[in-house]
């Protein structure tokens, strides 16, 4: 099963390579990480999409608890939560093409956000299966370039991780 | 006032207490080891290969509850410490070590002798700190002594470039800690003792499983009480003996890999099975699908959440101090009428007993060579089972902990998570230092010992009359017991060609050696050696070349798939 570990940790260097180091070390996946400030500069806020069993995870959740700089660990996808993550992709946009994937940007609520006369850089928000699904839906030749931040978690409603 | 960061490292020291460092010097660390020569409150013991330093700290620490503390240099100084501090890490010991670094403007230039201290040592360290501000220093040391010392106990690194310790700050030693990324649950849950008490009330076939955590918690005494009020038969791990007294008759002596029969059965065969600072290691359990048994239930009382449910899971976690939570959970007993059944555990018992009768311990008594076994028994013997017992890695540790009863905590230390060959020499140092009155052996092999040989050297110059206890069958004897078993008796590289002439080369470094090679000459040569009490003895023990440890269950076997000694 995927989760995504939401994690407040001090922001202090090699807290990184901290975390890193424990999913290489004991064998887990990691699918994506992000990671930055948050609003109280001495502390970072990381999400891991990570894929495991129910026991793998509780493993995963303890032993990051054990890590000093580790403030806080919550399972975002034990309840209702909102995942974003931000994609930006050129591809190539001349000729007959160039309308169509303009449209298509438009479908899912893309941005074009740097125009050359042979090509758009779009920028697209959603969760990973919608940027996969953009991915998909333009043909694989005309995609010159992408990057991915990795998914970004927060709870819904009340929930609120915060120390 | 104003110090430099070298006397705010020995300030810190003595602040903390500290009586004793171990250490190697060298050019990273030269300002600390000035501060050092000023003063006489830190006692400093000059090792002579850091891996010793480390392991000297460890057995200070493991034979005093109090933290050791290791001083080396950066680059290869780090790197020959990297062994030690990982044994540390493995078998939870509270230690601080202190390691030199290149000045901050040279990290990352590749410096001489420079090394990512930090980064190397990252996964065998419970925490670790590079310095880079002089302000930093004394606190960031008051925070390593906290977190080495409190909840899962561990090695914590302090990594200090040359120039921090030049540059100056005003001195002050944190009198407190709080770190809000770290509070350890150390309270049990009351819910879970209280159900885990009924569970014990309950049970029918109960057993008691008790591990390290049960020594770095002087725990033994709430669990010789706790076992002893409730009847209940009691194991305790390699790294627990002595948690319980050896030579209770409620002891049925050590589980896994080379534990006794009647104790593998008893842990596979119950119904309920109370985990206490132990965590259900591969060399405890072997298979955990074998292991499980849905009819059977289990407590855990671990101090480290993430060693519950790691391996088996488990009914009843209680996360906390282990000492607190027997605190509670006698209190729960005694406090209640309420006792497990007389008529169940009598029946319990004689299950037990019956699988006893296998003495599955026995070995031959009558042969013409010496078994090492009977100088392990010797040993305990002429020692009245009171010696701080360390020991090396392989069958001479085995032999050591089936046969030497260990009435109590911390007399028995090896390296039991990581299995450091060379660990038993040092760690025998460090336990005689802190213990001056305390009789120490080292029992060793003739491969464990060249691992760490050069502290022979250590051992004059410090005046330390440990005892070497040498099984010496010319083989890497627990490699050859493999290679017997599973490798069709192809014995590729245990043979141990070429050893040197033990006696002569204790004599060498100043000590007594004795070389014994007739089962009659054991015991009179132990007392020679044990009555010589201001000198280093080392006793060379040519024994019986086959012998193999007995009971064994096969790496990936279940529990009760032991080869026994009459089987073969």
């Amino acid at each position: 099963m995927r989760h995504i570990l939401s994690i407040l940790v001090e922001n202090e260097a090699g807290a990184l390579s901290r975390i890193s180091g424990l999913f290489s070390a004991r064998g887990y996946n990691i699918e994506s990480l992000t990671v930055a400030p948050t609003e109280d500069p001495t502390m970072s806020r990381m999400t891991i999409v990570t894929v495991g069993s129910d026991d793998v995870i509780e493993q995963i959740t303890k032993q990051l608890n054990k890590l000093v700089e580790v403030v806080k660990v919550v399972d975002l996808t034990d309840g209702n939560h909102i995942e974003r993550e931000l994609m930006l992709v050129k591809v190539r946009a001349a000729g007959k093409d160039r309308d169509e994937m303009k449209r298509l940007a438009d479908i899912f609520r893309g941005r074009v956000l740097d125009v050359t006369d042979k090509s758009y850089t779009i920028e697209l928000t959603g969760t990973g299966e919608k940027l996969d699904a953009f991915l998909t839906a333009i043909e694989p030749g005309v995609i010159l370039e992408t990057v991915r931040t990795g998914a970004s978690g927060i709870g819904r409603g009340e929930r609120i991780l915060k120390i | 006032m104003q110090l430099t960061g070298a006397e705010i490292v020995i300030r810190c020291l003595q602040d903390e207490g500290v009586e004793y460092v171990f250490g190697y010097p060298g050019g990273a660390v030269l300002n600390i080891y000035d501060e050092l020569f000023k003063q006489d409150k830190v006692k400093h013991v000059l090792v002579r290969h850091e891996q010793g330093a480390v392991h000297a700290a460890d057995g200070y620490s493991r034979s005093s509850r109090k933290i050791g503390v290791a001083l080396v240099t950066s680059g290869p100084g780090v790197t020959n410490a990297v062994t030690g501090i990982a044994t540390a890490y493995m078998d939870s010991i509270p230690m601080v070590v202190l390691t030199g670094q290149v000045p901050t403007h040279a990290i990352g230039q590749d410096a001489f002798q420079e090394c990512d201290t930090v980064g190397i040592t990252r996964p065998c360290v419970k925490h670790n700190f590079l310095v880079k501000d002089v302000n930093d220093l004394a606190a960031t040391i008051k925070k390593a002594f906290y977190l080495a010392g409190t909840g899962r106990p561990g090695p914590v690194l302090v990594d200090i470039p040359k120039d921090v310790t030049q540059a100056k700050a005003e001195y002050a030693y944190p009198k407190s800690v709080t770190l809000r990324s770290y509070n350890p649950v150390t309270k049990g849950h009351a819910g879970q003792i209280k159900k885990a008490v009924q569970l014990l009330l309950e049970a029918k076939r109960p057993m008691v499983y008790a591990g390290g955590g049960v020594i770095l918690n002087d725990a033994a005494p709430q669990l010789t009480r706790l076992v002893r009020l409730l009847g209940f038969p009691c194991t305790t791990t390699l790294m627990g003996l002595g948690g319980f007294p050896g030579t209770d008759p409620q002891f049925t002596g050590m589980p896994g890999m080379h534990g006794t029969y009647e104790t593998n059965m008893a842990m596979q065969h119950s119904d309920v099975l109370i985990a206490v600072g132990a965590r259900f290691d591969d060399r405890v359990i072997g298979n955990p699908q074998h292991f499980f048994r849905s009819d059977r239930k289990i407590i855990h009382i671990d101090i480290d959440p993430s060693s519950i449910s790691k391996r088996v899971k488990v009914d009843v976690p209680i996360v906390g101090y282990v000492g607190d939570v027997l605190d509670e959970m006698l209190k729960l007993i005694e406090g209640s009428p309420a006792r497990p059944d007389p008529a169940a555990l009598k029946t319990w018992w004689a299950e037990i007993k019956e699988w006893q009768r296998k003495d599955c311990l026995r070995y031959d008594k009558g042969s013409a060579l010496i078994k090492p076994q009977a100088v392990i028994e010797a040993l305990y013997r002429v020692t009245g089972g009171d010696a701080i017992v360390t020991s090396d890695v392989g069958q001479h540790q085995m032999w050591a902990a089936q046969y030497y009863r260990f009435d109590r905590p911390r007399r028995w230390i090896n390296s039991g998570g990581l299995g450091t060959m060379g660990f038993g020499l040092p760690a025998a140092m460090g336990a005689q230092l802190v213990n001056p009155q305390a009789t120490v052996a080292c029992v060793t092999g003739e491969a464990s010992i060249q691992m760490c040989i050069q502290e022979l050297s250590t051992c004059k110059q410090y005046n330390l009359p440990i005892k070497l206890v040498n099984l010496n069958n010319r083989y890497l004897g627990m490699v050859r017991q493999w290679q017997e078993f599973f490798y069709g008796n192809r014995y590729s590289q245990s043979y141990v060609d070429a050893l040197p002439d033990f006696v002569k080369l204790a004599e060498a470094y100043g000590h007594v050696g004795i070389k014994i090679e007739k089962p009659g000459d054991v015991e009179g040569a132990l007392k020679e050696a044990f009555a010589q009490k201001e000198r280093l003895v080392f006793l060379d023990f040519i024994t019986d070349q086959t012998e193999n440890v007995f009971p064994m269950v096969p790496g990936g076997k279940g529990l009760t798939e032991m080869i026994l000694a009459e089987e073969l």
